[in-house]
């Protein structure tokens, strides 16, 4: 057992880190932040998907005879992260789960989003292909750019992450539909992977956040010295990287331990992973003060971002009722040891079998 | 990053498994938890039973009398006692968790000769004197005296929250050597004979009506100069070994078990109704990630103690312990409080178990390092904040 990360997976992480500081440098999350029009730049932008592509961004783990990179879970997660940490937007995880199954995923020609049921939808008038998941079934909306909103009748909606654009969509087509088709492919599977990659991405922003706060503590001094050196605000900071490192060892650990059968892992990682993106950047503005009220600050975006990635794949209410289940399933394999309590035996009920 | 075992890892699962399996049944029963000599010869006899197998001191050094096993070992000796249901270390924690490991750390070798090896074989148990009525978080500013006459230090001063002295033999004392040295220079850590004369001890109640721990006054008590470990004055950074030891590993075992009550919680709520409540039942949700993700945490911490044991480090759980321990303290309280949610007016019972546990669990965010030490810590150590005063 050595839970570290190994000398290829830091060399794979920093290379990602390093792509992504040349090819979504902050000024250009800025610029999308600042000027959401038509003429602004565009999200997700072909030149960086393509580039995310060559570098097996969406095919790390196709085989290597499938033309892609052969590798694992671990490191989709590791690569997840950084693109978290980034803020890098687009349908990150649906081209990647569609990355096989639709031509030019893998590559990041194309850029596939997703539905899970009606919801809402990013990036669905720049979407290729739609994945729809729906149920126990899975299948594949071809529309080609900007005809993905019209053939699920989808609403726009101003995003509250202004680095993201949304749709609503309030019911998906009918199968048998010319344009779709049924993928040979195990929904159940595929939700469990866009969930923990989900939470991987609330992990990178989550620990960036604690960065910001930190480095926000140190520079900015107030009554003659750093606001990082009063208890008040030392404490918040602590508390963010508690959530941070407990979010870092679920979302690894699920990484490892991929089965289908056994989601609770996964739900614990999404569950602790959501948690602390969110409220590591409602801290992260706390300790900003006035400054992190304000539009110029990047705290905002990693906040509205953390709402709504917790929104997609598996929210917090239903990571909660999965991990709730399993207990009692674990519970039926423990060997019956009441609470010492002979007097007042809650179980004597008649149903004590779970 | 890989979680599975190698194969001598597995190994040593497996025969400890079937010596659990074979061990367990022939135990006494549990005495009760007032009777001290009776958890004193209890715990004594399962120590015993641990040396006589092998699995004594596993995670101290060879030359120290231990096993020398990895760190990974070690945790997978926590997990499998835990699940088996293995007696806790109980009296025997200080010994093994604290003044053991510093005396084979810093001590010399008629030093360890002389207090090893009846710690591994549960012959001599040992408290803690650190904290002081006035010295608490504050530990440095500790205010014990010991004065050198002769061959022997005079100690005269008083200790609190000291667990297990009723029974000890020896105490792990640190004393104030220098007054006029700054605070953190003028210490020394000395093995204190617990039927020296001039030791009383009064037991201290606790909230939960158990006299768990006592204070220990100190009248001109002789302590041979012989029973300091390492150098006089340099007391601070020797003791500063053994709580990096409470901090990283020491709860590994109450994570398994916390795990355990979680399950048997949903379970008895599923029984009387109570699981029909969302609310509830998310809570119950959110403590499993909380405690899956603990449980993970304690692997990555041994995975980095490992590495640097492997590295030449001391293989001692580091700042990183004070993460775990923050989170896991409060959670363990929010484990009894669902509990008693789970329970309804039962929970009133104090005879519950889980309203025991409930009253216990309350000290955990204070013992060994209050949770906003730790944030401290966590604050100034790991994410280099600047000093507050």
């Amino acid at each position: 057992m050595d839970f570290r990360l190994t000398g290829d997976q830091r060399a794979l992480r920093a290379g990602m880190r390093g792509l992504l500081a040349a090819r979504h440098p902050h000024e250009r999350l800025r610029a999308l932040a600042d000027s959401p029009s038509p003429d602004g730049p565009r999200a997700p932008d072909p030149a960086l998907w393509r580039a995310l592509g060559e570098a097996g961004f969406f095919s790390l783990r196709l085989a290597e005879k499938d033309g892609g990179v052969g590798l694992g879970m671990p490191e989709a997660v590791l690569l997840f992260e950084e693109a978290g940490r980034a803020l890098l937007p687009g349908p990150l995880v649906a081209t990647y789960l569609a990355a096989g199954l639709v031509p030019g995923a893998a590559e990041g020609g194309c850029v596939v989003t997703a539905l899970d049921g009606p919801g809402a939808a990013e990036h669905l008038a720049s979407a290729d292909a739609v994945l729809l998941l729906d149920g126990p079934a899975a299948r594949l909306l071809r529309t080609g750019a900007g005809g993905a909103p019209r053939a699920l009748r989808a609403r726009p909606v101003r995003c509250v992450d202004p680095t993201t654009p949304l749709h609503l969509v309030r019911q998906l087509p009918r199968m048998p539909d010319g344009s779709d088709a049924a993928l040979p492919i195990d929904a159940a599977r595929m939700r469990l992977e866009a969930a923990l990659l989900t939470a991987a991405q609330q992990l990178g922003s989550a620990f960036r956040t604690v960065e910001l706060a930190v480095s926000h503590a140190r520079r900015r001094s107030q009554f003659g010295r750093p606001v990082g050196s009063f208890q008040a605000v030392q404490h918040l900071c602590a508390e963010m990287l508690v959530r941070a490192e407990l979010a870092r060892a679920a979302v690894y650990a699920a990484s490892l331990s991929m089965e289908p059968d056994e989601p609770a892992e996964i739900a614990a990682a999404k569950l602790l992973a959501d948690s602390a993106a969110v409220r590591n950047a409602r801290d992260c503005l706390q300790v900003h003060g006035g400054l992190g009220f304000t539009w110029e600050s990047d705290v905002h975006l990693h906040l509205k971002r953390a709402w709504l990635r917790l929104r997609q794949w598996q929210s917090s209410i239903d990571s909660e009722e999965l991990l709730a289940n399993t207990l009692l399933c674990e519970a039926s394999h423990i060997p019956e040891r009441l609470p010492a309590n002979d007097a007042t035996d809650v179980l004597d009920a008649e149903n004590v079998t779970a | 990053m890989d979680l599975t075992l190698t194969g001598a890892e597995e190994e040593f699962r497996r025969r400890l498994r079937a010596w659990l399996r074979d061990t367990l049944p022939g135990l006494p029963p549990e005495p009760p938890a007032d009777d001290w000599p009776a958890r004193r010869a209890y715990d004594c006899a399962w120590q015993r039973a641990l040396h006589d197998a092998g699995y004594a001191g596993l995670h101290w050094p060879p030359e120290a009398g231990g096993q020398g096993a990895t760190p990974t070992q070690h945790l997978i000796f926590i997990e499998e006692a835990e699940r088996a249901g293995a007696p806790y270390v109980g009296a025997n924690f200080v010994g093994l968790l604290h003044a053991g490991p510093t005396i084979a750390a810093e001590g010399t070798a008629a030093q360890r000769a002389r207090w090893l090896p009846p710690i591994l074989r549960g012959e001599e148990i040992w408290c803690q004197g650190f904290s002081e009525p006035d010295a608490g978080s504050d530990l440095a500013s500790l205010r014990t005296r010991a004065v050198r006459d002769g061959d022997s230090y005079v100690v005269t001063g008083s200790k609190i929250w000291t667990s297990y002295a009723e029974i000890a033999d020896w105490c792990e004392l640190l004393v104030r050597t220098d007054p006029a040295a700054p605070r953190h220079r003028g210490i020394s850590w000395l093995a204190l004979p617990m039927n020296a004369p001039g030791v009383t001890v009064r037991p201290l109640r606790t909230l939960a009506g158990t006299a768990e721990f006592a204070e220990v006054f100190l009248d001109e008590v002789r302590v041979p100069a012989t029973h300091r470990i390492g150098a006089e004055n340099d007391g601070w950074r020797v003791s500063m070994v053994t709580l990096s030891y409470e901090r990283g590993t020491a709860f590994a075992g109450e994570v398994v078990a916390c795990r355990r009550t979680l399950a048997r919680l949903a379970r008895t709520a599923r029984a009387n109704g109570r699981w029909d409540d969302a609310v509830l039942r998310r809570r119950l949700g959110r403590l499993h990630a909380e405690f899956t993700a603990l449980w993970r945490l304690v692997q990555w911490n041994v995975s980095e103690a490992a590495h640097a044991a492997r590295t030449g480090g001391d293989g001692v759980p580091g700042a990183g312990g004070s993460v775990f321990k923050l989170r896991y303290s409060q959670a363990r309280q929010e484990l009894y409080d669902a509990a008693a949610e789970v329970l309804g007016p039962e929970s009133l019972d104090a005879r519950q178990e889980w309203t025991a546990q409930r009253l216990s669990s309350l000290s955990y965010t204070i013992a060994a390092g209050t949770s906003q030490i730790q944030r401290t810590i966590i604050a100034e150590r790991i994410l280099g904040l600047p000093k507050g005063r």
